[in-house]
């Protein structure tokens, strides 16, 4: 028997029982459109993290300080200790040992209420030295940054992000205007440029003041500390050798012989990327699988109701095999059948599920979440219909073999 | 066409030991238009599953147009069932939500045989349903329903016609009806039948009657021509 009228005795059996087709197809169709949308939220959450990296500014390396060891060596969390100096940036500046590095800056972070007028807001506080903008790749939108003379005399000015500027100034032009950090009076007298990037993390979301200011005023008891430095590589291509340098200057400067001792620990933006996208991997992986579960329970519902049609129709499988079907021809049409149902469902679910991608981000309470926008990559969605259909065959096979195998004599009495 | 040497058919019925058949010797030739006759447990039904090919014998000889099926297996006995056999049923046994044209095609896709089309109007034609070709079952008559599927037995052009009390279900102008259209295609194209039944009046049409009794051949009558 040719596959033509196999799906056309597949076609006739599932329009002749249309609620129950459509009931059955519509478990693999909630199945696969979970599948297709939860796959494009975790493409569309990796593609959002990968921007909000790359905002960090290109080829940048970062250098925390190592995890401070307590009593018996219990390591006290990431960046507890202060190994970093001004020192230490300095001489990395140097660029006498380190050709690969174009700029390093010291990062002193302050946490603090911001008040302007009778606005308040809460954003971190960076104390930075004037290459911030060249290494983080920050542009300036209006104003100015700081200068080193700003540095020297311990200016209390700020350059502020977008975010700060929407929360702070509603339609007053914030250079020039005074505001507060945790009561210390600051000018504003820049605004970056937005980098865009929204929710956790966003790059918007600063305030970007003098080092020597935050030590003065914000830092309180924890002194001149640097928490963090931030340097930039020539390229791309020069950041593993410019982390090498980095490592051999600050091991130099802080007598340490033995790497592995370091008081140090440095990382690139693509090592963070890497990370990232290890996460964001497995946060896919597993939104699929939790979504590929109810594929297995519509396919359950596929291999149930074709032992109910395999069941009904047993007079009608004893009457084409007395005229001559073999056990080959009645498997073959209860597999094609089933097969359709899944892969009708499969299909149908594909739309469901991209138009429900496609349409997420214009719904207004999910854009203005900051929820990722989903991302429906191809391969996923023939892999869905691959699945459907293979769930077609698996969950038909039983219900199909057993049709073949009934006995025509006995078929042909079933009542 | 037809030769039964010795043939029993034996059936468990749990712990129970059935004989259906205890012994049948029976030739039937071309051409010839045989009723086999007997009260039911007489063993016809069985007699006639396996001259369908549709069961196999426990033991004895049985030559299909010079094959021996005995031994065969379930798809080998499928294309036998398909090439050489046309089935009639009580319960003519259409495919529901089928056209009779495409019930008529049928065994010519299992067959795969290219023509479907036009041999299946033929069959129609001959058996005077060509005007009904693209009706459902539901939409016929339990006489048109039986046409349909005496042309779906003919469309292969089978060694036998095989027909299972095939008025049964019929009412007497409709039973007289195709009794005479089986008598039609034997005198005619020379069609060799062989009708089960149990009714005196519709053996009467065939031209030997051959009686079963307890898996045993008890007459074997032939009308004078």
């Amino acid at each position: 028997m040719n596959v033509f009228e196999a799906l056309r005795i597949a076609f006739g059996g599932l329009l002749a029982n249309r609620l129950r087709s459509a009931l059955t197809m519509l478990g693999i169709l909630i199945g696969v459109s979970a599948v297709i949308l939860l796959v494009a939220v975790g493409n569309g959450a990796s593609v959002q993290i990968n921007n909000q990296i790359q905002s960090l500014g290109a080829n940048v390396i970062f250098v925390y300080p190592a995890n401070a060891k307590g009593a018996g060596g219990v390591s006290q969390g990431f960046g507890t200790s202060q190994t970093l100096t001004m020192a230490d940036v300095d001489a990395l500046n140097s660029r006498q040992q380190d050709p690969d590095v174009v700029a390093a800056i010291p990062i002193a972070q302050s946490g603090g209420q911001i008040t302007y007028s009778n606005q308040n807001y809460f954003a971190p506080t960076t104390g930075t030295s004037t290459a911030f903008p060249q290494v983080r790749d920050y542009q300036i939108a209006e104003g100015s940054f700081f200068t080193q003379d700003d540095v020297l005399a311990q200016r209390r000015v700020v350059v502020i992000g977008q975010t700060v500027v929407d929360n702070l100034f509603a339609g007053t032009d914030p250079v020039g205007q005074t505001i507060k950090i945790n009561r210390q009076s600051f000018r504003v007298i820049g605004v970056f440029a937005a980098k865009g990037g929204t929710g956790f993390g966003s790059q918007d979301n600063v305030v970007v003041a003098p080092i020597t200011a935050v030590w003065a005023y914000l830092s309180g008891n924890r002194g001149k500390s640097v928490s963090q430095i931030v340097a930039s590589a020539s390229s791309a291509g020069t950041v593993s050798q410019a982390e090498t340098e980095i490592t051999t200057i600050l091991l130099q400067r802080h007598q340490i012989s033995d790497p592995s001792q370091a008081d140090f620990q440095i990382q690139s933006q693509q090592d963070i990327l890497t990370q990232a996208n290890s996460i964001a991997t497995a946060l896919t992986l597993v939104l699929g699988a939790i979504a590929g579960i109810s594929l297995v329970v519509g396919g359950i519902g596929i291999m149930n109701i074709m032992l109910v049609t395999v069941t009904e129709r047993t007079r009608e499988i004893g009457i084409r095999k007395a005229i001559g079907a073999r056990w080959r021809d009645v498997l073959t049409q209860f597999l094609i059948e089933a097969m359709v149902l899944s892969g009708l469902g499969g299909a149908l679910g594909i739309a469901l599920g991209a138009a429900l991608a496609f349409e997420a981000p214009h719904v207004p309470a999910i854009a203005s979440s900051g929820f990722p926008t989903p991302v429906v990559s191809v391969p996923s969605v023939l892999l869905a219909f691959g699945v459907s259909v293979g769930i077609g065959l698996f969950f038909g096979i039983y219900p199909a073999n057993r049709a073949a195998r009934l006995h025509p004599i006995e078929a042909l009495r079933h009542e | 066409m037809i030769e039964l040497q010795a043939v029993t058919k034996t059936y468990w019925m749990g712990k129970v030991e059935v004989q259906a058949l205890r012994g049948i010797d029976l030739v039937v030739d071309e051409g010839e238009f045989v009723a086999i006759m007997g009260a039911s447990g007489s063993g016809k039904s069985t007699l006639m599953n396996i001259i369908g090919c549709l069961d196999v014998p426990t033991s004895g000889r049985y030559l299909l147009d010079h094959t021996d099926v005995a031994k065969l297996d379930d798809d080998r006995l499928a294309a036998i069932r398909n090439r050489k056999i046309g089935f009639v049923f009580q319960s003519f046994n259409l495919i529901p939500r089928t056209t009779a044209l495409h019930n008529v095609e049928m065994p010519l896709i299992y067959a795969g045989v290219a023509d479907r089309r036009r041999r299946s109007i033929a069959a129609l034609t001959a058996v005077g349903m060509a005007d009904r070709a693209g009706h459902q079952p539901t939409e016929l008559s339990g006489g048109q329903q039986q046409r349909a599927a005496i042309a779906r037995a003919l469309v292969t052009n089978p060694a036998i016609l095989l027909a299972d009390e095939p008025t049964g279900n019929l009412d007497t102008a409709s039973s007289t009806e195709i009794m005479k259209l089986l008598g039609q295609l034997n005198r005619e194209q020379g069609r060799t039948i062989v009708l089960i039944t149990h009714e005196p009046d519709i053996a009467a049409f065939a031209g030997r009657v051959v009686e079963l009794r307890d898996g045993l051949v008890v007459g074997d009558r032939r009308r004078a021509a």
